[in-house]
């Protein structure tokens, strides 16, 4: 394995960046939430390898408690949108402006 | 034939991530969240962590994905096609991404993280899942108890929130 632990986090990296990227750029709230749970498993991976390279398990243990909060946060979340489209007929986000003006 | 692996899965789990913020249609970003998803379960295996693999694959690809999709089926966005970006968006976006991208990468290369020697013999801990059993029930004990009550938490507020609620007036 001639890949190091800076190939990995570098990765990571790119991989949150492009979550981040794509909540700032995205108007539609589900892409928006997906693109965020990109972000937690840029993390996940970072987490991982700097487990794997220090031969520590609390890295791996760590990533175990993200995707459960990850689940729990995918279920209350997409709940939220379902309640507000009911509402607003919408998930564009530059359509639900209530607290801008 | 490790190395060619990572590079062919970072490649399809950037370039799908990619798909994913860019695609026209909420359906294929789904699609392309699924398949970035699955690139990164790859390479949770090239780093010996087969159980992570193996839950990332059943929690998000199966559960989280199903529900994203279930959830764009459900609300019906007229094809959920979206509009174009304005130039201002775009220049915003990315700059911001960029900012925070040489941030976090700089910072990682002053951390000197290609000094840590990386021997092939390094022993391998996250492949047996006796030693996940032995953390989680003496060291991390209490957080998963925690852990425990946050899905109770959540599985009553999604419950709460998806009765309908007569006579609310309409914020617009």
């Amino acid at each position: 394995m001639t890949i190091g632990l800076n190939a990995y986090i570098t990765l990571s990296v790119i991989l949150f960046a492009l979550g981040f990227l794509g909540v700032l750029l995205r108007k539609n709230t589900l892409v928006i939430y997906m693109c965020l749970e990109l972000m937690l498993v840029a993390s996940t991976l970072a987490l991982v390898a700097f487990s794997r390279f220090n031969s520590l398990l609390d890295g791996n243990v760590f990533v175990f408690f993200i995707l459960t909060v990850a689940a729990a946060e995918v279920a209350v979340g997409l709940a939220i949108i379902v309640a507000l489209f009911r509402r607003r007929q919408t998930v564009q986000v530059d359509e639900l402006n209530a607290l801008r003006d | 034939m490790a190395d060619l692996l990572f590079y062919v899965l970072g490649g399809v789990t950037l370039g799908t991530a990619a798909l994913t913020v860019l695609s026209r249609n909420a359906v294929n970003s789904a699609m392309f969240f699924l398949l970035s998803l699955l690139a990164t379960a790859g390479l949770f295996v090239l780093l010996d962590a087969y159980l992570l693999a193996a839950l990332l694959v059943l929690v998000y690809a199966g559960a989280v994905v199903a529900l994203f999709l279930f959830i764009i089926m459900l609300l019906d966005m007229q094809g959920g096609v979206r509009p174009p970006f304005t130039r201002a968006t775009i220049a915003a976006a990315v700059a911001a991404t960029g900012l925070l991208t040489v941030a976090v990468l700089g910072f990682v290369k002053r951390a000197q993280l290609s000094v840590a020697p990386v021997s092939p013999d390094l022993p391998v801990v996250g492949a047996s899942l006796k030693a996940y059993a032995a953390q989680l029930f003496t060291t991390y004990l209490l957080p998963v108890q925690v852990v425990g009550f946050l899905l109770l938490i959540a599985m009553l507020g999604v419950i709460v929130l998806s009765k309908r609620v007569e006579g609310l007036e309409d914020i617009k």
